[in-house]
């Protein structure tokens, strides 16, 4: 028995780093079967030559379904431009390598596409480990980057504070859903108090907590009460007894969605009818949706968003994907490629330092809000409000900082 | 006998060279004590209420402590091994109970069998159904981890038996984090009765989902009743076991002297078996009222309750069944009222803070009787 566990186990292990070695050959044929695909689409008028643009996916590795809703949001926003006549009169040729989630084989590609195929866009990567490494490359080389969904603040911003000058992203970083949490409560829930609930040890709880405290005292609400516990807490009654006593409107615990669980379980029991508010970190299918219920969370991008935008983008992806529901990640990727385009194009040529400086005065309505720049290459944009239900998460609105 | 101990305390100082200053150390423990007693009188004077309801966390806490510590306390009376596998034996039971009430819905069973039975006792019985599986799985467990991890090393050094109960932790944690058995993700646990909370407010009344007690009231709940009441049930049962049965003799017999025990004509393996097996019965009912109290389960779940619990023998004197049920009482009450007054990172701190004080001060706890160490 033991003999045929330990066999078993040799087998998994060696058909998983089989498949981890199989597609680093197998994208590379898939990235050319799409430019030959796209000119067909594109038969208006693509007169001018071609830009190329690199779209950087883990296709393989870890996180493969994040990989394949960044490239087929990338590449539907693509096709959109060739079926408009490009940009600036040429055709886009997208160019697709798998990055894989990781520094290396992201370094390596990053390379490939810069030094072999001359490209000067790049659209990726998803996770910040991998597009950190990419980035350097990158603003070294005056490739102009835009990462969908990397949220680091190193990804656009160098050790030493300097902002990478042709580095882009096209989601909103961690800190910044505080401020929209605390817009959301003050605003849509009419908060007057607050008791922030926080794990000091997490940098992701931390940032959100902070940038909550600070703009939700700023538009006149008051913090009632602050508890700090540590992630392996099960006990919340104590702080939960003290929260009772506080009557806050709001509770801010912007944690992963285990601790809101609990959390959230033992407050309903103890009769604590304030909602509780959060950040993405509870967009998980492990949520309990009964213990939750009644509680908001911002999230980048909602399927049931109502903007014109996103209802188009909906359509458009189920048409070419089979029906398949983009998630934000798709949307993300979607709207880094159209911000990019659009500079192209207000730039009237591809070179990057035109490019950069039409990025960073660029106002674009995307899939996930309308969307501007701030000094440090981050969007300013709206976030979109979730609210959970006991049966399901529901779009609820979207708030503008 | 109070005249001996002076005497022995007294030529262990004239030995020690640094017990001339030894009053600084005791004048540092007078200290602590004040401090703490200021603040609990000022806080219990701000907010009787609050200091309450904190106090009644505590007691949630520490009857489940008191359950684990029991099995602790237990085996180390027996075989002197320090099973630090107990903690996790307490998550497997957890898990068994997930297992039958969120995928097999064994909860349900009675509704199913028995027609014709009123809905609140089809509820009792299919939840102690569900308890008495983690038991009986919790025991079958227990054996075979004794029979497997430590009955070879019964008398190889002591330190290998407790390096061995330190792996077997580590086994049924990382094992049951793989993704075929437990998997490490947190679980929202399902539970196989609804929590109803209760206040006290002018008589006690049943809060109703979604409504706000009137401020001012005493809140508790269902599960903080049953866990009491299993507590304290189990803590009977054990003293009758112990105290006035057969086995409960041979039991004693075999903790005193196993050789003699087993001239006696005692099945010694057999005793000690049957104490990790009773031991692991407590820590699985307690995974269960655990998971229904705190319902997020997770494979690392074990850990810091099983650590807290040890802390719990070592403080009542382990060893000593009683002292396990007043040290755990004391532990959930230290870390309740750290929590709702100086801060809850600092709750795990004062719990080994607690643990370091008492090998310290007294190491052979509050009903501990003086380790006499075999030769």
């Amino acid at each position: 028995m033991r003999l045929f566990k330990l066999v078993s186990l040799i087998v998994l292990v060696a058909l998983v780093l089989s498949a981890c070695a199989a597609p680093t050959a197998a994208p590379a044929p898939a990235a050319k079967a799409e430019p030959t695909k796209a000119p067909a689409a594109a038969a208006p008028a693509a007169t001018g030559g071609d830009l190329k643009v690199a779209v950087l996916a883990p296709l393989s590795g870890a996180v493969p379904t994040f990989g394949v809703m960044t490239r087929d949001g990338a590449l539907l926003a693509i096709e959109e431009w060739n079926a408009k006549g490009g940009v600036n009169g040429k055709k886009i040729v997208p160019i697709v390598e798998d990055s894989q989630c990781t520094p290396d084989p992201a370094v390596n590609a990053a390379n490939k596409v810069i030094d072999q195929d001359k490209v000067k866009f790049i659209v990726g990567e998803v996770c910040s480990k991998a597009s950190i490494p990419i980035s350097e490359i990158a603003n070294a080389k005056k490739v102009i980057q835009i990462s969908p969904t990397s949220t680091n603040t190193d990804v656009t911003v160098m050790k030493d504070g300097k902002v990478k000058d042709y580095i882009f992203r096209a989601c909103f970083i961690d800190p910044f859903q505080g401020k929209v949490g605390a817009k959301f409560a003050t605003e849509n829930l009419k908060a007057k108090t607050a008791f922030l609930l926080l794990d000091q040890a997490n940098d992701y709880v931390k940032g959100l907590s902070e940038e909550f405290e600070k703009a939700f005292t700023a538009s006149g609400g008051k913090i009632v009460g602050k508890e700090t516990y540590t992630a392996k807490d099960t006990d919340f009654s104590a702080i939960l007894a003290k929260v009772a006593a506080a009557k806050p409107d709001v509770i801010y615990l912007p944690d992963y969605y285990n601790i809101v669980n609990l959390a959230a379980k033992q407050a309903k029991e103890k009769g604590i009818t304030a909602p509780f508010l959060g950040g993405d970190g509870w967009d998980s299918a492990d949520l309990d949706l009964k213990a939750a219920a009644g509680g908001y969370f911002t999230n980048h991008y909602s399927p049931d968003s109502t903007a014109p935008e996103a209802v188009a983008f909906m359509k458009a992806f189920k048409d070419k994907y089979k029906g398949a529901t983009p998630d934000a990640l798709a949307a993300l990727a979607y709207d880094a490629t159209n911000l990019l385009l659009n500079s192209i194009k207000t730039a009237g040529s591809d070179d990057t330092d035109k490019v950069k400086a039409a990025m960073e005065g660029i106002s674009m309505p995307g899939v996930s809000g309308k969307i501007t720049f701030d000094k440090q290459h981050n969007p300013i944009k709206a976030a979109t409000i979730l609210k959970v239900t006991p049966d399901k998460v529901v779009f609820d609105s979207v708030v503008n900082p | 006998m109070a005249q001996a101990s002076i005497s022995q305390k007294s030529s262990l100082a004239a030995r020690r060279p640094g017990a001339r200053f030894a009053w600084i150390g005791q004048g540092f423990l007078l200290l602590l004590a004040l401090g703490v007693v200021y603040i609990l009188v000022t806080s219990f004077l701000k907010d009787p209420m609050l200091f309450a309801q904190v106090v009644l966390s505590g007691l949630q806490l520490g009857f489940v402590y008191a359950l684990i510590a029991l099995g602790y306390t237990m085996v180390y009376g027996i075989v002197r091994l320090i099973n630090f596998a107990h903690g996790d034996v307490f998550m497997v039971g957890a898990f068994v109970s997930y297992y039958a009430v969120a995928r097999f819905q064994l909860h349900l069973w009675p509704q199913l069998v028995l027609k014709g039975l009123s809905p609140g006792a089809a509820v009792v019985i299919g939840s102690v159904t569900v308890m008495l599986l983690s038991m009986l799985v919790c025991m079958a467990l227990a054996v075979v981890i004794e029979r497997v991890a430590y009955k070879p090393l019964r008398d190889a050094p002591r330190i290998a038996a407790l390096i061995t109960a330190i792996g077997v932790s580590f086994f049924l944690e990382y094992y049951g984090a793989l993704n075929f058995v437990f998997s490490p993700r947190f679980i929202p646990y399902q539970r196989p009765f609804e929590v109803v909370t209760f206040y006290v407010n002018n008589g006690i009344h049943q809060l109703q989902p979604g409504q706000a007690p009137p401020s001012g009231s005493l809140l508790f709940s269902n599960i903080f009743l049953i866990i009491m009441v299993a507590s304290i049930g189990m803590q009977v049962v054990l003293q009758y076991l112990v105290r006035r049965t057969k086995i409960g003799k041979a039991m004693r017999a075999s903790s005193v002297d196993k050789a003699t025990a087993r001239l006696m004509g005692i099945n010694v393996d057999g005793i000690i078996s049957f104490t990790f097996a009773l031991g692991a019965a407590f820590a699985g009912l307690g995974g269960v009222l655990y998971a229904i109290a705190y319902p997020s389960i997770n494979t690392l779940m074990g850990v810091l309750p099983g650590l807290k619990a040890f802390v719990a023998a070592v403080l009542g004197g382990i060893g000593s069944i009683p002292g396990a049920f007043v040290g755990a009482l004391i532990m959930g009450q230290a870390e309740a009222l750290t929590m709702g007054y100086i801060s809850t990172p600092m709750r795990d701190a004062v719990a080994f803070t607690i643990l370091i004080l008492v090998l310290l001060v007294r190491p052979r706890g509050i009903f501990g009787e003086p380790e006499q160490e075999k030769a």
